[in-house]
């Protein structure tokens, strides 16, 4: 048999090459977390192309509607009256708000099949058969809800903000209003840095646990992780509802989701309705601490079951 | 240096053992065939070997814990499960670019160089890939792993024939070599057995044979005997006799083959038929047991 004539032999050429292959380059923490997250990036593409899809949508609608507007930017140029600031970032705000909606929900839909998916198409065999830890893998996976949703949502409003105010310059510009006032008013830098800000309070910290906990749902359901995300939590507020007729679970979790107790409810639809006041009372709300514990714990739940678990 | 050693390797799903007791050990250099019919353990005795299952007992794979620290044995160790668990919505292309990045021993050229001999194309998804493309893609990235040890779980399953000999094929003649080692379950028996230097039988969560293919092949043979000579091979006590078109095949353990010669046409048997015999044997000592 030739394999053990081979053997007989001694090393043979394939021997000498693995020599020269030992001096291997090792791969830090930090390039296997980057291809973790690249990895995530490539499997779900709605990520990125779901929020670009509907700024490229926005700036359609911004440009059919801008005849409209120069229509009645002229009118406003005839009487006279001066352009309110309110009406102009009333329209950008609103953008702000759709595309961080449509990005939450990506966010949400990820998190549910991220660590159940991957059981579900046995590829988890595959990942497993390389050398990236279940620490490595989950992490770069609650990356994408807490960091890079965040960015790419932060980033996707800035570009349509900057192409709908071109096509604002253009309209004011032909509806013979002053430039300089529109630009006064539009106060484009305020607006980011207040959406940065509700970004990284709101989205990236303040809803980490909720991340935390749908991916923990994700990987321990066997099927229908979405059920698991939402029954447990519905079934603990309406048996402390019926056991102690209280609802504390059920506020903590409106809290949670609509932000911290404290907050005026106005119901209005702008973002002042969540923040979350300046740094130092964000920083110094108990709230925020405690959902970091919980999330480390979700996330420390959803290590270990990765690690149990094989394939569905 | 033994590669893989266990000792006491149990593990209990529910009331069900599906590994009882198993002690294993695995020279470097080897291509060991783990044998056994469906449910008796196989893949979870691999799963314990790779660190994708906890057990009770010890388990040693290169000196390590393969539970406690799968990431750092996933270095030395290459692992193909059956051939369809490459993601399917991945790019051929970002399949090669990711092993790369996680991987320090990946070969990315060699990879491609191999897959240049294939149909496979660099910009396809693996779920437009057929089965058999599917299979030399994972080959593919698994022979450019500079790997210790690689663990095969019926990497043939289904394959069609010519597929699966091409896997066994290349394997042998672009992977092997003396410092490599070769774990391999399959219960496509016959197709590995010119293959293996080892072979181990599992039935029931138990190894219940364990030889060299030297061994194997010094101490098995199968007589096809004519049959005025049916007394004469019966006295010589055979683990087996069958009878295949008209004539009595028996199977023998540790008759010289001078004497067999005598009664008729001598060969090795098949890993299967001695598998049968043993197992079976097995069986009918428990069952006899249980009467007594």
């Amino acid at each position: 048999m030739t394999t053990e004539a081979g053997m007989e032999s001694g090393p043979g050429p394939w021997s000498e090459a693995r020599i020269g292959a030992a001096a291997v380059q090792p791969i830090s923490w930090g390039q296997r977390y980057f291809w973790s997250v690249q990895r995530e990036l490539w499997e779900n593409r709605a990520i990125y192309v779901a929020p670009l899809a509907l700024a490229g949508g926005i700036v359609v609608a911004y440009l059919i509607g801008a005849r409209h507007r120069l229509h009645s930017l002229r009118a406003v140029a005839r009487a006279n009256i001066v352009i309110q600031s309110g009406d102009i970032a009333s329209s950008y705000g609103l953008v702000s708000l759709l595309i961080m909606g449509v990005t939450l929900l990506v966010a949400v839909f990820y998190c549910l099949s991220a660590l159940y998916g991957e059981r579900r198409d046995r590829s988890i065999l595959f990942w497993k058969s390389l050398p990236v830890s279940d620490w490595t893998a989950v992490l770069a996976k609650a990356s994408i809800p807490i960091l890079v949703v965040p960015l790419v949502t932060f980033a996707t409003t800035v570009a349509t903000h900057v192409v709908m105010a071109a096509i604002d310059t253009v309209t004011v510009k032909a509806g013979g209003l002053s430039l300089a006032q529109f630009w006064s008013n539009l106060s484009l830098f305020q607006m980011w840095g207040g959406l940065l800000y509700h970004l990284i309070t709101v989205h990236a910290f303040w809803y980490a646990p909720l991340f935390g906990w749908l991916l923990l749902s994700s990987a321990w359901a066997r099927r229908l992780p979405i059920l698991w995300a939402i029954l447990p939590p519905a079934a603990i507020a309406i048996v402390e509802k019926i056991a102690f007729n209280t609802s504390y679970f059920a506020d903590m979790l409106r809290d949670r989701l609509g932000g911290p107790v404290g907050t005026d409810s106005s119901g209005t639809l702008s973002m002042a309705g969540m923040s979350m006041g300046g740094p130092l009372e964000y920083l110094t709300n108990p709230g925020l601490w405690i959902g970091l514990a919980l999330t480390a714990v979700f996330l420390a739940g959803a290590v270990r079951l990765r690690k149990m678990r094989g394939a569905l | 240096m033994a590669l893989i050693e266990t000792r006491g390797m149990r593990k209990v799903f529910g009331r069900t053992v599906a590994l009882d007791g198993i002690d294993l050990t695995v020279q470097e250099g080897r291509i060991v065939g783990l044998i056994g019919p469906n449910g008796a353990g196989k893949t979870t005795a691999l799963n314990a070997i790779l660190g994708l299952t906890p057990h009770e007992g010890s388990v040693r794979v290169l000196g390590l814990d393969p539970w406690a620290q799968r990431d750092r044995l996933m270095r030395d160790v290459c692992f193909v499960a059956d051939v369809a668990i490459l993601p399917r919505w991945m790019r051929v292309s970002q399949l090669l670019e990711y092993v790369a990045g996680v991987h320090p021993r990946f070969d990315r050229a060699k990879a491609e160089s191999f897959l240049a001999r294939t149909d496979v194309n660099l910009n396809r998804k693996v779920r437009e890939l057929s089965k058999g493309m599917v299979t030399q893609l994972h080959l593919a990235v698994v022979m450019a792993i500079d790997a210790r040890l690689l663990v095969l779980d019926e990497p043939t399953l289904g394959l069609d024939i010519l597929y699966r000999k091409q896997f066994y094929d290349a394997l042998l003649n672009d992977y092997f070599d003396r410092s490599r080692t070769i774990l391999v379950t399959t219960h496509q028996v016959d197709e590995v057995q010119h293959v293996l230097t080892d072979v181990l039988f599992i039935h029931r969560g138990r190894i219940v044979f364990d030889h060299s293919m030297e061994e194997f092949e010094s101490r098995y043979a199968e007589a096809s005997v004519r049959p005025e000579q049916v007394g004469m091979a019966r006295a010589l006590r055979p683990m087996q006799e069958r009878e295949v078109l008209g004539r009595s095949v028996f199977l023998f353990d540790g008759v010289e083959r001078g004497k067999l010669a005598e009664l008729g046409e001598v060969r090795t048997p098949s890993i299967a038929d001695v598998f049968v015999a043993v197992v079976g044997g097995k069986a009918e000592q428990r069952a006899q047991g249980a009467t007594r």
